[in-house]
């Protein structure tokens, strides 16, 4: 009489092949496995991509000879002298972190409503509809978007329609154009993100904070908020850079310049690549620090 | 981690010596002899409206000029749309595009950064049916050399709304005066190039600046131009940098005068709506244009491209193309089958008044070596221009 | 949950207005596809379906959808690998370089895309290689990497690595645990990371403009060289339409698969 239950009896031994030998072998080296793992990515982003931002920011001690359009690789730092001295690229960098900023802020408030309703109070049902109805602009094409938002601002266009009886008239061409136009397109990346922020958040929480006595607004400050704070600052990721480097919205539906127009001029206007690239170390450096910030606050685990 | 910065360190210094041998002069490319058979293919180049139909060119029904050059030479067209000429010379950089129709502040950018050869003109019959002219003009014509064929020309001119504009303009001060009455409703083309439009004007209302050449522009005289163009912003609703964006303006009611194509005229009075423009220049003469078709040095397709310039030039296409785009056709014969397909076309482009063209500044590239042959001073380049214009629009 | 009535209300209202605020200028491009007049003017003009058929018939429309579907599934492939692995690399193992590695993910989407666009394209070509269907494809994956990533890290932090551990334990190699361990558990963060990978390569303009070249189109690279030839301006609100109608099914799906585990994202 046998103790062990016979139908628990041994697996048959796997067979050797060879990506079994593989697998032992990757499991006795786990430096290994690590390095498979990370050879082919980091392999193109270090290489390519971040051996490119390099080059590219290599050129930025170069010049060009004035006529021919061709490279002069003496380093100098020529161009960060003009980008410095020169008022108007510093007006134009102002402004467009501005309009970043401004953009940030209006999506942010745009976003808190309807993704507060889609976490918390919508069914299964209508949030899986608003959920589709988000995403499915992100599809209808960049340009298509602004140039309909031409023809809602322009002098005779939906806008100024619509609101002719009430004799007002919208903001038509302008950097209150811009706002609007940005605010809209990168709208549904901040909803997504507090959407997902929003749902994560117990709705016991809330409803301790109201038994304590607070009602919408401070439990609205000092619950929510702080628990959502990552991925509000992830959503921001995206419109602030989305906005800060757009060129194509501001002469679209502007007359004024933004750093994106400044440094595809230098770059396709005047042939000039290095005071290009010197002028994008300015978007740069502020995406770096911005990122950095971001990280600091957590919104790397929020994104 | 530290492998990472040698191998980093390593690619940067491959290719900073690679890149290195960027300056060391331009050589000069070779000339063909003869045009052999066609390629199989041919990349171009090109404005909107110039090289419509057959099997890449631009889809409008109802016009195809590309499809019988096609059958002919046997080279299959794509072409790739311009935004502007700086977006044309920058893609002649890359070396994957056969030729290209450049304006002129385009053409000697192209040519001093080698990236067009000379034409053998011997090997283009239609050349010599060209207006005379059309010939060796400063801005496609270096050292004796000729690096490419005309296209046809225009002028800037001036189009308004009347509906809105009751008096006929017959000067830029419409757009430029600061107590002009169509402030907020004027337009401008939002390029550099748009700097020789206020030199022009400063050529009539200010002589003593002693502008003599809208493209040759010292420091003192680009400041001038440039406060001009900054007390021009705050009459202009929006600028436009493509024809769309024109004819967008002006069809919806943003707009009511200012420089323009007459191929944004044609589509705004074709397009059926309820505004329609008319266009006159002005009497201070006008900024112009005459496109040029250049061969790139790097070219793949020579044989084909030769045969497209010969081709472009002919009679019935170069009328084809000239109709539809709304320019002057290059010469006499053209203008004739110019005028079966659309009666008058030529008086209305002035194609053979060479008066009209007299004061027609064609576009040029503005350069250090001035343009008016001034040598006690240095001019402003086209990166100045730039410049100038970000100071404008940015501020 | 407790709110007041007044708030429930208020929020109703405001998640309606944002909506249409979305929708209204959708519902524009769909109005103008059928305008008579190839220039949009308010209100319009009238009516037809010209455009539509126009479309069906051009070539011009159905290489540039091919060209973005095939950049669009490309790039989202090779993200979905490059970003699991990385992933899986951070989350679950401890080296030096950890914590760069998210911030280095993340660069190619936060830094403006006409930097990323002159870089690549600088990249490819001083190795010589051709600007094409395959430089799209390397340019988008650049960018779509992140969203599989953070998709996908999120997921494993929430997942025990204990599972992992008594798979092998049991007996089974790297690869049968990956695939009947690690797999499952995240495969529906990879569904949502992918999706929005395939939109942000599917729309993605300014980079593009950088790594195409001459021979190639995408849809928004043929809606931005028809913006500058004004005759068939209609026919782009079409396009945009068909891609509307056409994504309403993948997204509807997506959505569906990864609500099924309570989360959208990660």
């Amino acid at each position: 009489m046998t103790i062990h239950d016979t139908s628990l009896g041994p697996l048959p031994a796997p067979p050797a092949s060879p990506a079994r030998r593989l697998a032992v072998a990757l499991h006795r080296h786990p430096g290994v496995r690590l390095g498979g793992l990370l050879a082919a990515p980091l392999g193109w982003m270090v290489v390519a991509y971040l051996g490119s931002l390099i080059l590219f920011f290599i050129t930025s001690f170069w010049t060009v000879d004035s006529f021919s359009g061709n490279l002069v690789t003496q380093p100098s730092l020529e161009n960060y002298a003009e980008i410095f001295t020169t008022e108007v690229y510093r007006t134009i960098a102002l402004r467009t972190v501005g309009m970043a900023a401004l953009v940030t802020v209006t999506t942010i408030a745009l976003a808190f409503p309807i993704a507060f309703y889609m976490a918390k109070m919508a069914s299964d049902r209508t949030r899986g509809t608003l959920v589709v109805s988000i995403l499915l602009p992100l599809w209808s094409g960049y340009l298509v978007k602004v140039y309909a938002w031409r023809l809602i601002l322009s002098a005779d266009g939906v806008l100024n329609g619509v609101l002719e009886p009430f004799g007002i008239r919208g903001p038509g061409f302008g950097e209150v154009a811009v706002w609007l136009v940005e605010t809209y397109l990168w709208l549904p990346y901040m909803i997504i993100p507090l959407y997902a922020g929003l749902e994560r958040v117990p709705g016991s929480l809330i409803e301790a904070s109201s038994d304590l006595g607070a009602r919408t607004w401070p439990t609205f400050r000092r619950v929510i908020v702080p628990l959502v704070l990552p991925a509000i600052i992830a959503g921001s990721i995206f419109t602030f850079s989305l906005t800060l480097g757009d060129y194509i919205t501001p002469t679209l539906v502007s007359n004024t310049r933004f750093m994106g127009n400044v440094i595809y001029d230098f770059l396709g206007v005047a042939g000039n690549q290095p005071l290009a690239a010197a002028y994008a170390m300015v978007p740069i450096v502020i995406m770096i620090v911005y990122l950095l910030v971001a990280r600091r606050l957590g919104a790397f685990e929020a994104l | 981690m530290r492998k990472q910065w040698l191998v980093l360190g390593a690619i940067a210094a491959i290719a900073v010596s690679a890149c290195g041998g960027g300056s060391t002069g331009t050589p000069k490319p070779a000339v063909p002899t003869a045009v052999g058979d066609g390629e199989g293919a041919l990349n171009l180049v090109a404005w909107s409206g110039y090289v419509v139909g057959g099997t890449g060119g631009e889809h409008v029904t109802g016009y195809d000029w590309v499809t019988p050059f096609e059958q002919a030479s046997g080279c299959k067209v794509t072409v790739k749309v311009g935004l502007d000429s700086a977006n044309m010379v920058q893609l002649m950089k890359t070396g994957e595009y056969d030729g290209v129709s450049a304006s002129g502040d385009a053409t000697l950018r192209l040519i001093a950064g080698g990236d067009v050869s000379p034409v053998n003109l011997d090997l283009i019959p239609n050349y010599k049916d060209v207006f005379a002219g059309l010939k060796n003009q400063s801005y496609n014509t270096v050292d004796g050399l000729s690096y490419g064929v005309p296209h046809g020309r225009g002028a800037n001119v001036l189009m308004y709304n009347p509906a809105i504009v009751t008096t006929p303009p017959d000067s830029w001060s419409t757009v430029f005066a600061a107590d002009s009455p169509y402030a907020g409703k004027v337009t401008a083309y939002n390029y550099a190039i748009y700097v020789a439009d206020a030199a022009l004007y400063l050529m009539a209302t200010k002589p003593d600046l002693g502008i003599k050449n809208p493209y040759a522009l010292d420091e003192k005289q680009l400041a001038a131009a440039v406060d001009l163009l900054k007390q021009q912003k705050a009459l202009v609703s929006k600028y436009w940098g493509t024809p769309q964006e024109e004819i967008d303006g002006f069809a919806n009611g943003d707009m009511a005068i200012g420089t323009a194509w007459q191929y944004q005229a044609n589509t705004i009075n074709a397009s059926g709506g309820n505004v329609k423009v008319e266009v006159t220049k002005p009497k201070e003469g006008a900024t112009g244009w005459s496109d040029t078709w250049m061969v790139s040095s790097k070219a793949k397709h020579p044989n084909c491209m030769y045969k497209w310039m010969d081709y472009i030039i002919s009679p019935k296409a170069n009328a084809d193309v000239t109709v539809y785009f709304g320019e002057a056709p290059v010469s006499d014969a053209a203008c004739a089958e110019a005028e079966k397909q659309s009666a008058g076309h030529c008086a209305l482009f002035h194609a053979n008044d060479e008066a009209y063209f007299k004061d027609v500044w064609y576009w040029n590239t503005p350069s250090v070596t001035c343009l008016d042959g001034r040598t006690d001073v240095k001019c402003t380049d086209f990166d100045a221009w730039t410049k100038a214009w970000t100071d404008v629009t940015g501020s | 949950m407790q709110l007041g009535r007044g708030t429930r209300i208020a929020l109703r209202l405001a998640s309606g207005a944002i909506l249409a605020f979305i929708y209204i200028p959708i519902a524009i491009i769909v109005l103008y596809s059928f305008n008579s007049s190839r220039v949009a003017t308010w209100p319009i003009s009238g009516l037809t379906l010209d455009w539509y058929r126009q479309a069906f018939a051009d070539v011009g429309i159905r290489n540039a959808l091919s060209a973005s579907v095939a950049a669009a599934i490309g790039a989202t492939i090779i993200a979905l690998v490059l970003g699991t692995l990385i992933a899986l690399a951070v989350q679950r193992y401890r080296f030096f370089g950890r914590e760069t590695i998210s911030f280095l993910v993340i660069l190619p989407i936060a830094l403006p895309g006409i930097v990323t666009g002159i870089a690549l394209s600088t990249a490819f070509r001083s190795i010589g290689t051709e600007l094409g269907l395959l430089t799209i494809i390397v340019g988008h994956a650049t960018f779509c990497i992140v969203t599989i990533y953070n998709n996908v890290i999120a997921r494993l932090r929430r997942t025990s690595a204990s599972f992992e551990e008594a798979s092998a334990d049991l007996g089974a190699d790297t690869f049968r645990t990956f695939r009947r361990i690690t797999m499952p558990a995240i495969r529906t963060s990879l569904v949502a990371g992918a999706l929005l990978a395939f939109a942000l390569s599917f729309d993605e303009i300014i980079v593009t403009n950088f790594t195409a070249g001459a021979s190639i189109q995408t849809l928004p690279i043929w809606i931005f060289s028809n913006y500058s030839r004004p005759n068939q301006l209609p026919l782009v609100n079409v396009a945009a339409v068909l891609v509307l109608l056409l994504s309403i099914i993948p997204v509807y799906l997506a959505t569906r698969i990864t609500h099924g585990e309570g989360a959208t994202r990660g």
